[in-house]
């Protein structure tokens, strides 16, 4: 620390949906109730998502020497502790507090790997206050792009390789040409933010920790297009992110970074928010604008692509959240910058949602080129439970399951091709051995069987017929005949479907299928589950060895299943006639003395 | 249902058919539920055929036709949480509560749903109720969780 000026000390804490999920309102409160006893000057600030869920609760306190602390996995009463030692009596308590330049530690290890181009202020500043974007940077990518001019604009996209990160990875500036060479009285830009994919969360902590960000790049996209009407599609599912996207607009209306003659030019963007109502479909393009026309959001044959013929028949252009977070970065530092991170064709950085069986879930902005192997061991710190990690799922629903052997491929959208699953939006879920991969198939085939609109026939009759025949196999039903009629099926779901929903929703059953066949056949030919999680194939069973007596299975034993006397070590039994599996005695013993067969 | 309070919310949206959607979610949001005759104003003052309403009501999955719960469970069934146990929990909620998911109870008290993610995947398994988030829920911690909002005289915060 070198100034030495005293400053006012400041605590922020991390309320984004996971740390509110978490406490932190909780800790928050205490915080401001200790402020006021005690009464000295200490700023409560919110601030958004750092990445690490899994730590939350979480605060950083700067100090008035300006001097940061972080600590995480807060409870009311650890919180209170902390206050009274460190921030009254001025004692940090380096214990506690999390070092998160020490790649040794694990909070310094989650974040080494990672290059925060998008996620930069995420975490970092107050998500409702422009004043604190302004302060970091942010606004100016817009003033040099209004000065430089359209053609500049899409230069400096093109040099810096950025691609679609919703999924699919279609050039940006190429997508942005297509809309911007139209001649048309209106053109709409659409920032996709439906995100719908289960397991996936990067989106909903950008909107809610850096959502300046995101109208930034919006704005200079929609000056590169010529447009000047914009649309946020955001999920209902996160209110908070609706919420502080709807103050931030205000704020950017108010400092004239959006609204009529931007920053004094003669340019106007108009920006709108529409709450999806819980369609996973609406994250395709042209379902996405059938709803925001106020129909049903089913999609509909391109061409006409939505850059010809897009919402109410204009010119449109949508880009994912994430890609046009990237925006603003780019103008500021330029596209050769951006370029200079990652791999031939993938350029710049990935943000993931970590989330499964690791020990360090949360949000990790990587470079592209990264080893899945990387992610999982070093940024997530591997498995969390006792069982090794098994594979990764990328992509959600669209996806599909990469197996360990496989995890030197690199984070690349050709390369994650290649493997069957797709890159995706972003979410990776890791599995350790305690996952059934067939379960894991049939849990995906029932999300997509739900969400098919209904148009295309195999989509709607398909995906019901292969989720039939995965619950089969999951009952122990399946036949050798099942796997055959399996693989047909998803061939023909994948080739007769109008839209990415459908064209992708056998991935999960089809990668499960080539690199796990042998538990589909276990559960065929067996009647086993290797994992130990398919109901019917499992049997709940005490480990007298294991088992101390405690007692505590048979007192939550909703079925009274358990027998056995308090305190004598071995004496328990699980009846299976009574047993309803529900796994309350594996939930609560301690001693690992349940087990599943 | 009081019809002025529909009318309110349509004149809001300048009786602008593309708001459709939007009105739909205004009156779900006020009511808890679309009741037909509520989707019945809609139709007429908006000068749509009533088809349109309910197919939109029908299409997307956060409207109810039915009314719903003082108390909705919204169980989070995304993959992170199915991994680390969400049927389990959900399987729990059911039994606890004597009702189906997508049910409510008789004396609506509690209703239960399922998300197909909330994005907060590092705290599955997750269970939402009413506006507050329940993280890293066991089936063993169901019933005192359930409790909270049974008496809300022990409920904190």
């Amino acid at each position: 620390m070198t100034a030495k000026f005293e400053q006012k000390p400041v605590i922020k804490v991390g309320l984004g949906t996971c740390g509110i999920a978490a406490g932190a309102k909780e800790i928050e409160k205490i915080l401001r109730k200790k402020i006021e006893e005690n009464s000295v000057e200490i700023d409560v600030t919110p601030t958004g998502c750092i990445g690490m869920c899994h730590r939350e609760p979480m605060i950083e306190y700067r100090d008035k020497d300006g001097q940061v602390f972080f600590y995480g996995d807060l409870n009311p009463k650890k919180m209170e502790i902390i206050f009274d030692r460190h921030l009254l009596k001025g004692q940090p308590m380096t214990k506690l507090s999390m070092d998160l330049e020490n790649k040794e530690e694990a909070s310094g290890a989650f974040l080494e790997k990672q290059t925060r181009i998008c996620l930069r202020n995420c975490g970092v500043i107050n998500p409702e206050s422009i004043d604190e974007y302004i302060e970091k940077g942010g606004y100016e990518g817009l003033k040099k792009a209004l000065k430089k001019g359209e053609d500049w604009i899409v230069d400096e996209v093109e040099k810096s390789g950025l691609r679609g990160r919703g999924g699919a990875g279609f050039p940006t500036a190429l997508k942005w040409k297509f809309t911007r060479r139209e001649e048309a009285e209106k053109k709409y830009l659409i920032c996709n933010a439906d995100e719908g994919d289960p397991g996936a969360f990067m989106d909903r902590s950008v909107l809610e920790s850096d959502p300046h960000n995101l109208l930034e790049g919006m704005v200079i996209a929609a000056y590169a297009i010529g447009s000047n009407d914009g649309y946020i599609y955001c999920r209902a599912e996160y209110p908070l992110a609706i919420k502080r996207l709807r103050i931030a607009i205000e704020q950017a209306v108010e400092h004239n970074f959006l609204g009529d003659n931007i920053c004094g030019t003669d340019f106007s963007f108009q920006l709108k928010i529409k709450e999806g109502a819980g369609a996973f479909v609406c994250g395709e393009e042209t379902a996405l604008m059938a709803s925001i026309e106020g129909k049903r959001g089913m999609p509909r044959p391109r061409p006409p692509y939505p850059a010809q013929s897009g919402l109410w028949g204009y010119p449109t252009n949508i880009n994912n959240v994430e890609t046009l977070s990237n925006i603003a970065w780019i103008m500021v530092n330029g596209g050769e910058k951006f370029a200079a991170v990652g791999t031939e064709k993938s350029k710049g950085t990935k943000v993931f949602a970590l989330a499964g069986k690791i020990k360090r879930g949360g949000l990790a902005e990587v470079p592209m080129g990264i080893t899945i192997k990387e992610i999982v061991e070093d940024v997530a710190g591997g498995s969390s439970s006792r069982y090794p990690i098994k594979a990764v799922q990328i992509g959600g629903p669209s996806g599909g399951c990469i197996p360990v052997e496989l995890f030197d491929t690199i984070i690349d959208y050709d390369e994650i091709n290649k493997t069957g699953a797709i890159m995706g939006s972003g979410g990776l879920v890791v599995m350790d051995a305690s996952a059934c991969m067939v379960d894991v198939a049939r849990f995906f085939l029932s999300f997509t069987k739900d969400e098919s609109c209904g148009k295309c026939t195999f989509c709607r009759i398909g995906t019901t017929r292969m989720l039939e025949i995965l619950e089969k196999i999951c009952d122990g039903k399946g036949t050798e005949k099942s796997l055959e009629e399996l693989e047909f099926l998803a061939h023909k779901v994948q080739n007769t479907s109008l839209c990415g929903l459908g064209q992708t929703a056998p991935n999960p059953v089809l990668t499960t299928l080539k690199y796990f066949k042998e538990e589909y056949e276990a559960h065929i030919k067996q009647k086993k589950c290797p994992a130990g999680s398919c109901k019917a194939l499992i049997t709940f069973k005490i480990i007298k060895d294991n088992c101390t007596g405690c007692n505590s299975c048979k007192i939550n034993c909703p079925t009274s299943a358990i027998s056995g006397i308090a305190k004598k070590a071995g004496s328990f039994s699980i009846d299976q006639e009574k047993c309803i599996k529900c796994g309350i005695c594996k939930d609560v013993c301690r001693f690992d003395a349940v087990i599943t067969e | 249902m009081d019809m002025q309070k529909v009318d309110a919310i349509i004149e809001k949206y300048n009786k602008d058919e593309t708001a459709l959607l939007a009105v739909l979610q205004d009156i779900q949001a006020e009511k808890n539920y679309l009741p037909r005759e509520a989707m019945e104003r809609v139709a007429e003052i908006m000068e749509v055929p009533f088809s349109r309403v309910s197919s939109l009501a029908t299409f997307f999955s956060s409207f109810s036709l039915e009314p719903r719960g003082e108390h909705i469970v919204t169980i989070c069934m995304g993959t992170a949480c199915h991994v680390r146990g969400a049927p389990l929990v959900l399987k729990e909620v059911e039994r606890e509560l004597g009702i189906a998911n997508g049910e409510t109870t008789s004396d609506l008290k509690f209703t239960i749903e399922t998300v197909n993610c909330v994005g907060a995947c590092a705290l599955g398994p997750l269970v939402i109720i009413d506006e507050n988030y329940h993280g890293n829920i066991s089936t063993s911690e169901v019933e005192e969780m359930l409790e909270q909002y049974q008496n809300p005289s022990k409920q904190e915060g």
